[in-house]
């Protein structure tokens, strides 16, 4: 698995020396032609900057940008067990130094995608569409596709490629408007003074290049992205050994049409599928980020003898006539088995009810607190709602709002947030023994589990609301 | 007097080669049982979460007394266990047990509408794969450390320092290999 992480960063060098050299050639040939002579240098030095500067903004906030973009929240254990659980064991087969951070995307559309430029500060997010339509193996086989983008390192490639085909893209555009706006009078104006031929032959250089060359960078990015899709998948299997959790996956996701409202150009290669395809149109062109869906399920559905990547390619082989997995890859001969596909814990549904649970699921991502009646009527209420009580709309019955309740469950969303009066308790200690399951019993009585993978400093009851200090 | 420097330069490094030997055969014991440690966690994980999952399904299955006792059984074996070779044995039957236990109740559709229990289940078949992706893991640490007290020169130091072969951790699937139980009532 190493060797292809190897392999690729060895690619990325290749494509940063021919996507820059576009880029150097295009600030040089645009400067010389506004400024014959001089300005050539002073081009390639302005599309560095601006080059540098959009990659540190990618590097740094390329992850926080594209969350917040999706208006992504983070979840915890407790809203959605299964992900939060699935994330973990795909963590474990990865075994990447830590949990990613999970994300719900508020979207009715089934997609997903990973985030972070090292795999310590990786971050997953996931549809609510998708959680309401997948099953757990699913599931897991997204995950594991996911998780391998982060384990193969394609994010931090896929950043500055995408950097490096905005700036290509921007400096083009700046200079092809600003043609178009002055009439390409300033320009022929500076030639004739200075250098009576040069000028103009740079300048007709200039515009051919300033159209190619975003239309090449794009098809040079699109068919990396291509690649890595298949990759993916490759490791994916490999990790979950279970190929037909993936390829039935991306078998429910491609045939939705819901439109996604928060994917945009830029972000599109970043999701499982693309989420901007439109429908009836086939994808296989030069211009699209993603592999046909039809064939990325073709070939893990001819992947029966085993999951190393061996059998993916002989299965690429099979489908497309062609080899995917670097040479390197394919050093891993060591036989691994398809697994027996884990049982599925979740609850079968009528469509009116993964209705209902769609709606939960995203007030739960909000903030949402969920009371049951007596009388068994589930009450949604919002993260500010403040009455001591309510009477239930079914039964009238009279219900006392659970103040300690409301408060955990809107500390657990504002994650980070001081927490604000929660409670006037002393603070109570707890001495842990080491990284196990553990029961503390909070002076109310009330037991509170914390797993092994718990790394706060504290908690607090949600009985009684005093917060318990962890040493 | 240069016969007595060559003997003194001989033993020299044989000592060198003795030491650093030894030391990278300790270094993968102490990965195996690094690995080990990380099932472990799980396994103990299992084994809290079993008795809840028991003590909810109890109300709904009245009649698979015998499913409960071996697993109840299962479990206080595989909690006793004391080396890792016997831990294996153990948490083999009680895979088997809980196997069993999964396939029975199929037959309880009440049981498995049961929130909490599928939320313990859910618990449940996470730990079981995490076991599984951490056994993987282990046994790679295992397979290494093997290959190394086998073949010479190594094996020489392992003899003399008493190391012994490690247990691989396997685990058929319960589910493929038994025939479930049908009941007609």
């Amino acid at each position: 698995m190493w060797e292809l992480i190897r392999a690729n960063k060895r690619k990325s060098i290749l494509l940063f020396i021919f996507m820059g050299s576009i880029l150097i050639l295009l600030g040089y040939v645009i400067g010389e032609a506004y400024f014959p002579g001089k300005g050539g240098y002073n081009g390639i030095f302005i599309a560095l900057i601006i080059w540098v500067i959009w990659s540190m903004i990618g590097y740094f906030n390329g992850s926080s940008i594209l969350l917040s973009l999706s208006r992504a929240k983070e979840v915890t254990h407790n809203i959605h067990p299964q992900l939060f659980n699935v994330v973990s064991e795909m963590k474990i087969a990865a075994n990447l130094p830590a949990i990613p951070k999970i994300y719900i995307i508020n979207e009715e559309a089934p997609n997903a995608f990973a985030t972070g430029r090292k795999p310590e500060k990786s971050a997953i997010a996931v549809t609510a569409g998708l959680l309401n339509r997948l099953n757990r193996n699913e599931l897991q086989g997204v995950i594991a596709h996911e998780m391998s983008h982060i384990l193969n390192r394609d994010i931090l490639y896929m950043t500055f490629a995408g950097v490096m085909l905005g700036t290509v893209v921007m400096i083009s555009q700046i200079f092809l408007r600003g043609l178009w706006y002055s009439g390409g009078s300033t320009a022929r104006y500076r030639s004739k003074r200075s250098n009576k031929d040069g000028g103009g032959a740079m300048m007709i250089i200039a515009i051919v290049l300033a159209i190619l060359a975003p239309i090449l960078t794009r098809l040079f990015y699109f068919a990396i992205s291509r690649k890595r899709e298949y990759l993916a998948d490759a490791t994916a299997t490999r990790l979950t050994r279970y190929p037909e959790g993936l390829a039935s996956a991306l078998e429910k996701i491609s045939s939705s049409n819901i439109k996604f409202s928060t994917a945009n150009n830029i972000t599109a290669p970043m999701y499982i599928v693309n989420p901007l395809k439109k429908t009836g149109r086939s994808l296989t062109g030069l211009f699209s980020t993603h592999p046909p869906i039809k064939e990325r399920i073709k070939i893990l559905r001819n992947m029966s003898h085993g999951v190393n990547y061996n059998n993916y390619q002989s299965a690429f082989r099979m489908v497309t006539g062609k080899g995917i997995i670097p040479t390197s890859g394919l050093k891993d001969s060591k036989n691994i088995p398809v697994k027996e596909p884990s049982k599925d814990t979740s609850k079968q549904l009528s469509v009116k009810e993964k209705k209902r649970e769609f709606g939960d699921l995203i007030r739960a991502v909000n903030g949402f607190v969920f009371l049951t009646c007596v009388c068994g009527l589930k009450i949604k209420l919002p993260p500010n709602f403040k009455k001591p009580e309510i009477s239930c709309p079914r039964c009238k019955r009279t219900i006392q709002m659970p103040l300690a309740k409301i408060a955990a469950v809107a500390s657990a969303v504002s994650a980070g947030e001081a927490i604000k009066g929660t409670s006037t308790l002393k603070p109570q200690k707890y001495i842990r023994k080491g990284k196990i399951w553990e029961t503390i019993t909070c002076s109310c009585g009330n037991h509170i589990q914390i797993s092994p993978s718990f790394m706060g400093s504290k908690v607090s009851c949600n009985k009684c609301g005093r917060i318990i200090k962890i040493l | 007097m240069s016969g007595l420097l060559i003997f003194f330069v001989i033993v020299g490094i044989l000592i060198f080669f003795i030491v650093g030997m030894y030391n990278s055969l300790i270094r993968l014991k102490n990965q195996v049982k690094n690995a080990w440690s990380q099932i472990d966690v799980q396994l103990k994980r299992r084994h809290d979460l079993i008795p809840n999952l028991v003590e909810t399904a109890k109300g709904y299955m009245k009649h698979e007394r015998e499913t409960f006792e071996n697993i109840t059984r299962a479990r206080s074996h595989a909690m006793k266990a004391g080396n890792i070779g016997e831990k294996i044995k153990a948490e083999k039957a009680l895979s088997g047990a809980m196997g069993m236990f999964n396939v029975v109740v199929e037959n309880y559709p009440d049981l498995k509408a049961n929130q909490n229990f599928l939320s313990l289940q859910e618990e449940l078949t996470t730990t079981e794969n995490k076991i599984s992706f951490s056994r993987q893991g282990y046994n790679d640490q295992v397979l290494f450390f093997n290959n190394k007290i086998q073949m010479f020169p190594s094996n020489i130091i392992a003899g003399m320092f008493h190391f012994k072969e490690e247990e691989f951790f396997e685990i058929e699937d319960v589910n493929k290999k038994e025939v479930p139980k049908v009941k007609f009532s």
